[in-house]
């Protein structure tokens, strides 16, 4: 099919959007800009691939005295996120990004940061976690942190993943929640695309300067990461998921006034011909874009088929989801992690638990696939179409099929 | 002399702080040879401080919620990353003073306080990396060698022979096999301008040195000597007794170490070499300011953790400490302050 179908996809047709100016940038140089752009104080970041680029030109931005920040070189990701969690809970405008083993290493901190209600910015150029070791392009890292109490989104295109970084800060600071913007490694992390930024005047409009009530300053004392003993630990949990839950709202708000300000218009849930959809994939990141290549395949072909796409993961946007879904008949989760032994990839769980209490109970399907940047291209993607189709005329299987591996 | 020093004269017990900075009603065991030395050094920081503890017993005592001890603003985020997270702060006050967001005029002291598992081991990659890096704070390492806010489990700042959980003494072992790494090596080996032992024995001169550190751009480093009746077996009453035999037995001797110059703020005992080679330590030793040597037995005996040793294993503690001691004397005899 291979070579027919290609010549049948049809080139997607961008619409010419109302802009000044695009500039074409390597994606992880233009999050760096959007970065300094938001006039973050402190910079904490130590390096891992795929993830470099960012870190590398913020430093260059710091030394050539474009940026007036403080950049901390750690020796490790763990004091990336320490010193981060020590500069936000001083009232500084924090950032730093990883991957992969990076993310793991300074897993203890993640949990520290949310329940501290600090507004970190991190940015995840999401990679494979080891062993065996491997540099490319999955969710499995991200994944591993989805009980952190992150607000998490994730982009699919270079101008997503800028825009993403902005509306971290925005959110960040109202909901007092750090935010992590994933970005696909290589994929996203280093193509060029053209890029449209905001102007500065925009930016420090969206983003007015952090102002926090409660922080490390001896005019007013206070005492961070006392003792939770039984009597109050379950409190201090309930108070921090209702920010989370709460944190809704204000990155809705968020999108909403960034649509304003700029025209781009962004939501929870994206979707992608879904309007009379009977059967529909689920996928978060860059390769939606490959999986939208294969819908207009099909619907060529006559056949109801459409896209969903998580932007927010955490809060978990259920009600747009709901919504979103449609009345499709069979849904197959794509994710881009395993996780060892459950009943599903970690977003098969997520979905099949949105909809157990739902009136709508389509079949799902879930498949593991593009691990480790293994290219999942548009035939993969009419594949995964049609093993879902397949689902919604016999009994589906309660469990995951990992796509794709060599016999 | 550092010019930062210039103006200190010293503490003297007219001139102490008033600043409280640590409440009483903490939970700390009785006779804490840990709890003391940081209510002296927030004494002297002063309200206009912020401190960083890594998890432990000092952490632990001071902040059942909803209640602090602490009367300066706080923070505690892990065991071992607490010179990262002061790295973090020391940053963002640096780059909002820059940014006129605090005031430029204000010295806001940035202290860490550590104990010695979150120092010698789980931490040492984070406080190597913080010196280096050349942040503008204080580390206090308040070593009472071994992990005690978990039960007395052996850590690398263990001495040898002690009894702990986890170097038990034995039908076949007996306590701890290896000796206390040489933070203090460590930490100067890094080049930071500042780095000195302390002991609760000695509180004017602890007090004093918490100063110089505070006064010195830079990290700095003070290694406290910190008694633990519970984990150690001796009696509440008598921590600040085992603080003064461990520099009178030279097992824990107080020097500075200042722009890599060594001071040796306490002679003890005879160094078994010609006085009139000793240098500036000759008029220390013609005056008759060496404080006499007591035999480490003395410090021993007085802890149930060393009770097991046999008079061998006591005699080869005795000759590994004076050789430490002599090869300290040699450092300040090479590396010393010239008068």
């Amino acid at each position: 099919m291979g070579e027919e179908l290609a010549k049948k996809i049809p080139i997607a047709i961008v619409e010419p959007l109302k802009i000044k100016k695009k500039i074409a940038k390597e994606v992880s140089i233009a999050i760096a800009e959007a970065v300094a752009q938001c006039r973050v104080d402190v910079i904490s970041a130590y390096p891992i691939t795929p993830q470099t680029h960012i870190v590398e030109h913020l430093a260059e931005l710091v030394n050539n005295g474009e940026l007036d920040a403080e950049y901390i070189p750690v020796e490790s990701e763990h004091a990336a996120m320490s010193a981060c969690i020590g500069a936000s809970a001083t009232g500084a405008r924090t950032f730093t990004s990883t991957a992969s083993q990076g993310l793991l290493f300074m897993y203890e901190n993640l949990f520290i940061a949310s329940a501290f209600r600090l507004p970190i910015v991190m940015v995840i150029a999401n990679r494979s976690v080891s062993a065996p070791i491997s540099i490319w392009n999955d969710h499995s890292d991200v994944m591993s942190m989805r009980d952190a109490g992150w607000i998490t989104t994730f982009a699919e295109n270079g101008q997503e993943a800028v825009d993403l970084v902005y509306h971290a800060y925005r959110v960040a600071e109202k909901a007092l929640l750090p935010v992590a913007v994933n970005i696909d490694g290589f994929i996203l992390s280093h193509v060029i695309e053209p890029i449209e930024f905001l102007d500065q005047e925009l930016v420090d409009k969206y983003i007015p300067p952090l102002r926090m009530k409660y922080k490390l300053n001896p005019k007013r004392p206070i005492t961070m990461g006392a003792i939770g003993v039984p009597e109050i630990y379950t409190e201090a949990k309930k108070a921090q998921d209702e920010a989370l839950k709460a944190s809704y709202k204000i990155i809705i708000n968020a999108w909403r006034e960034f649509e304003k300000l700029t025209g781009r218009r962004y939501q929870p849930v994206e979707t992608y011909r879904m309007e009379d959809a009977e059967v529909a994939l689920i996928i978060m990141g860059s390769l939606a874009e490959t999986a939208m290549n294969a819908v207009d395949f099909l619907r060529e072909r006559g056949k109801k088929v459409g896209l969903l796409r998580f932007r927010l993961w955490r809060p978990f946007p259920l009600k747009d989801f709901l919504k979103a879904i449609g009345k499709v008949k069979a849904i197959g989760v794509i994710d881009r992690a395993i996780s060892h032994g459950a009943t599903g990839g970690p977003v098969g769980i997520e979905v099949r638990s949105a909809l157990y209490q739902s009136k709508k109970r389509p079949k799902v399907v879930n498949f593991i696939a593009g691990l480790s940047g293994r290219d999942v291209t548009v035939e993969d993607f009419v594949k995964l179409f049609e093993k879902t189709y397949e689902a919604m005329r016999k009994k589906t299987n309660f469990s995951y099929e990992i796509y794709g591996v060599k016999e | 002399m550092r010019p930062e020093l210039k103006d200190f004269k010293g503490f003297n017990l007219k001139n102490l702080p008033e600043f409280d900075g640590f409440a009483p009603g903490h939970r700390a065991c009785q006779g804490c040879g840990t709890v003391l030395p940081l209510k002296l050094a927030l004494k002297v920081l002063g309200p206009n401080t912020i401190a960083v503890s890594a998890t432990g017993c000092m952490e632990i005592i001071s902040s059942p919620f909803p209640y602090t001890s602490w009367r300066i603003p706080w923070i505690h985020v892990a065991f071992e990353n607490a010179a990262s997270v002061a790295s973090g702060i020391e940053a963002a006050i640096k780059v909002m003073k820059r940014k006129n967001k605090i005031s430029k005029k204000e010295k806001i002291n940035i202290v860490v306080f550590a104990g010695d598992g979150a120092t010698f081991d789980i931490g040492l990659q984070f406080l190597s990396g913080a010196l280096e890096r050349g942040h503008d704070f204080i580390y206090i390492c308040l070593d009472n060698e071994a992990y005690m806010n978990t039960g007395v489990q052996r850590s690398s700042a263990t001495p040898f022979g002690a009894h702990t959980t986890t170097s038990p003494s034995g039908k076949v072992i007996k306590g701890n096999i290896t000796w206390k790494k040489n933070l203090m090596g460590i930490v100067i080996a890094h080049n930071i301008p500042y780095a000195a032992t302390a002991n609760p024995a000695y509180p004017i001169d602890l007090m004093n040195k918490v100063k110089k550190a505070s006064l010195i751009e830079g990290p700095t480093f003070i290694h406290v000597f910190s008694p633990c009746p519970t984990g150690w077996g001796c009696k509440s009453e008598d921590s600040i007794l085992v603080a003064k035999l461990a520099v009178e037995t030279r097992v824990f001797p107080l020097y500075e170490v200042i722009d890599g110059k060594y001071v040796i703020n306490k002679l003890i005992g005879h160094i078994p070499v010609d006085p009139g080679s000793l240098g500036k330590y000759g008029k220390y030793v013609l005056e008759k300011k060496v404080t006499p040597q007591k035999p480490v037995e003395e410090y021993l005996k007085l802890q149930r953790r060393f009770r097991h040793l046999t008079p061998e294993q006591i005699k080869i503690i005795q000759k590994r400490v004076d050789e430490e001691y002599e090869r300290l004397v040699k450092l300040a005899e090479y590396f010393g302050i010239e008068e």
